[in-house]
């Protein structure tokens, strides 16, 4: 076997084990945040602080019948979770986890990228997986055979179209800033200070790291707000509204299926948060403190860094869920259609207008 | 032998889909068809180097198109086994008579023209990066008026969708 190959196989092993404890450990801390956000206890009975929680939910869904409703379209409710399984995983592929470092194997020098694959048009992949996505929503909903995940389904894919385009519109500035659609130089294109050309206000700015964030907080939060429907969180929750759909697409799905759409869910839910830090918090860079701190732990400040500005937008995510009540359906595509894509239109034009008279100065003189 | 596997899976995959899309009786294995055959292509695509092209391809066809075409199944609720009663008499006897007249012509004319093909891909040249820049600069110099026409066309077709669905004529009820 080549060494590419065995890096390649071990990079994927790592990044699956890396999302499914990482889910656990997620969906521990969101129930953990949003009982404390309610003053109620939460989970507390296994193991300590209740993180084992989780890991006895999974076995019971795991040890569960598996339900085929007699009016199902057999083909399609089979594929529908795998349809949902399959690009939560291949998106976390183009998130770079840290600059590339050489390693010697049998006396060869091999450069390792921190990244699944180094792609140079990963943001079309990363907004084509998750277009992707969107079919095992309308297929489970459809699949069905049952009034209540048609109607999730149908609202699931009108909603996921809609914030589509605006995510979409909203990554068109950050790709003409950083020059590249490959994830790997949209990190590097972020690395250093701001300046500006005005001595007073540079020696103000000089101390702001280059993060995306501030050039284009416009950007930033539509992105956001878009991410959050995209997933489907609440308050974008409305294809799997409890109190009017039951469960949504999801309904008549139980046992490991189910759990399938769940461990999508969150780990879709983390890939989004991984991204956005990547597009627009700057990834894995960071002070990596390689005089003070040992060698092989200054090697994993950049992981660090990434999971400190992923776990924190994470955070804005449940306390966004534990705050705001679900929008109305009308609202949700007034703020999709005539709020969020038109700014992003406006905001595109001016990015570009400001960075052409950077380029090649004003058209005047 | 492994360019031979990666053109063979996704190839026999697209014919695979075209099939589905053709003989399944439900509108939605149809799609579902579709989308096979559309994402397959975007496998061959990239076995030629051109991630612009294939990354596209899922996007706008097998996720922006498609997406749409089953919305439309399931909100107007055709879901169910097409009929196959011939509305025309002989429909069937017409319209594979006028293919397959069709399939000879092209045929005799290919034949006559002295035209070969190799059975496998022209090597790819793995030395081009960056196909947007590419796809890019040729668009907006070479390509530049074509394209424009092109946005036109779209535009036009945009807005006289429009004035049919919403036909505000006073004194006339939807």
């Amino acid at each position: 076997m080549s060494i590419d190959l065995i890096i390649g196989l071990t990079k994927a092993f790592l990044i699956l084990g890396l999302l499914l404890t990482n889910t656990i450990l997620l969906i521990w801390l969101e129930r953990k945040l949003v009982a404390g956000m309610q003053s109620r206890v939460g989970p507390d009975r296994a193991g300590p602080f209740g993180i084992l929680q989780t890991v006895a939910d999974a076995v019971k869904l795991l040890l569960k019948e598996q339900i085929l409703p007699l009016k199902a379209d057999r083909a399609m409710y089979l594929l529908a979770p795998i349809l949902a399984l399959v690009p939560s995983f291949l998106i976390f592929m183009i998130i770079p986890l840290g600059p590339s470092f050489d390693i010697e194997i049998q006396g060869e020098n091999v450069t390792v990228d921190l990244v699944g694959a180094n792609i140079n048009v990963g943001v079309l992949f990363f907004l084509a997986l998750s277009s992707i996505a969107v079919y095992s929503v309308v297929l489970a909903g459809w699949s069905s055979g049952s009034k209540y995940p048609l109607l999730g389904g149908v609202r699931a894919s009108a909603q996921m179209i809609s914030y589509e385009a605006a995510m979409g519109l909203a990554l068109v500035p950050v790709i003409l800033y950083s020059g590249s659609m490959s994830m790997t130089d949209i990190v590097q294109s972020q690395s250093g200070f701001l300046s500006s050309p005005i001595p007073l206000l540079d020696s103000i700015v000089g101390f702001i790291p280059k993060w995306n964030i501030f050039p284009q907080f416009v950007a930033f939060a539509i992105f956001f707000v878009a991410s959050v429907a995209e997933v489907n969180r609440a308050p974008f929750d409305l294809v799997e509204a409890e109190q009017e759909l039951v469960g949504g697409f999801h309904t008549e799905y139980s046992g490991f299926r189910f759990a399938m759409f769940f461990l999508a869910e969150y780990i879709n839910m983390f890939n989004m948060c991984a991204i956005t830090a990547t597009f627009f918090l700057g990834g894995w860079l960071g002070p990596t403190f390689s005089g003070f701190l040992p060698p092989i732990i200054s090697a994993f400040m950049p992981a660090v860094w990434l999971g400190i500005k992923t776990f924190s937008l994470l955070f804005i995510y449940v306390w966004i869920r534990a705050t705001l009540p679900r929008l109305r359906y009308d609202q949700l595509m007034e703020l999709g259609w005539k709020r969020l894509i038109p700014i992003s239109l406006i905001w595109l034009i001016l990015s570009s207008i400001v960075l052409g008279v950077r380029e090649f100065g004003l058209p005047w003189s | 032998m492994l360019d031979i596997v990666l053109f063979a899976v996704p190839a026999s995959l697209v014919i695979l889909g075209a099939l589905i899309v053709i003989f399944a009786k439900n509108p939605v294995h149809n799609s579902m068809g579709l989308v096979l055959t559309l994402a397959s292509l975007a496998v061959i695509y990239i076995t030629l180097n051109a991630t612009f092209v294939a990354m596209v391809q899922i996007l706008v066809y097998a996720g922006a198109v498609m997406t749409l075409f089953l919305f439309v199944i399931m909100m107007i609720g055709v879901d169910k086994p097409e009929q196959t009663r011939e509305e025309i008499k002989g429909q069937t006897l017409l319209v594979s008579g006028t293919l397959f007249i069709l399939i000879g012509i092209i045929s005799y004319v290919v034949i006559n023209s002295g035209f070969k093909w190799d059975l496998w891909f022209p090597p790819v040249d793995y030395s081009l990066e960056g196909t947007p820049n590419i796809i890019a600069g040729t668009l907006f110099t070479e390509w530049v008026l074509p394209f424009e026409v092109i946005s036109l066309l779209l535009i036009v077709a945009t807005a006289a969708a429009l004035a049919l669905a919403y036909d505000t004529k006073p004194g006339k009820k939807k």
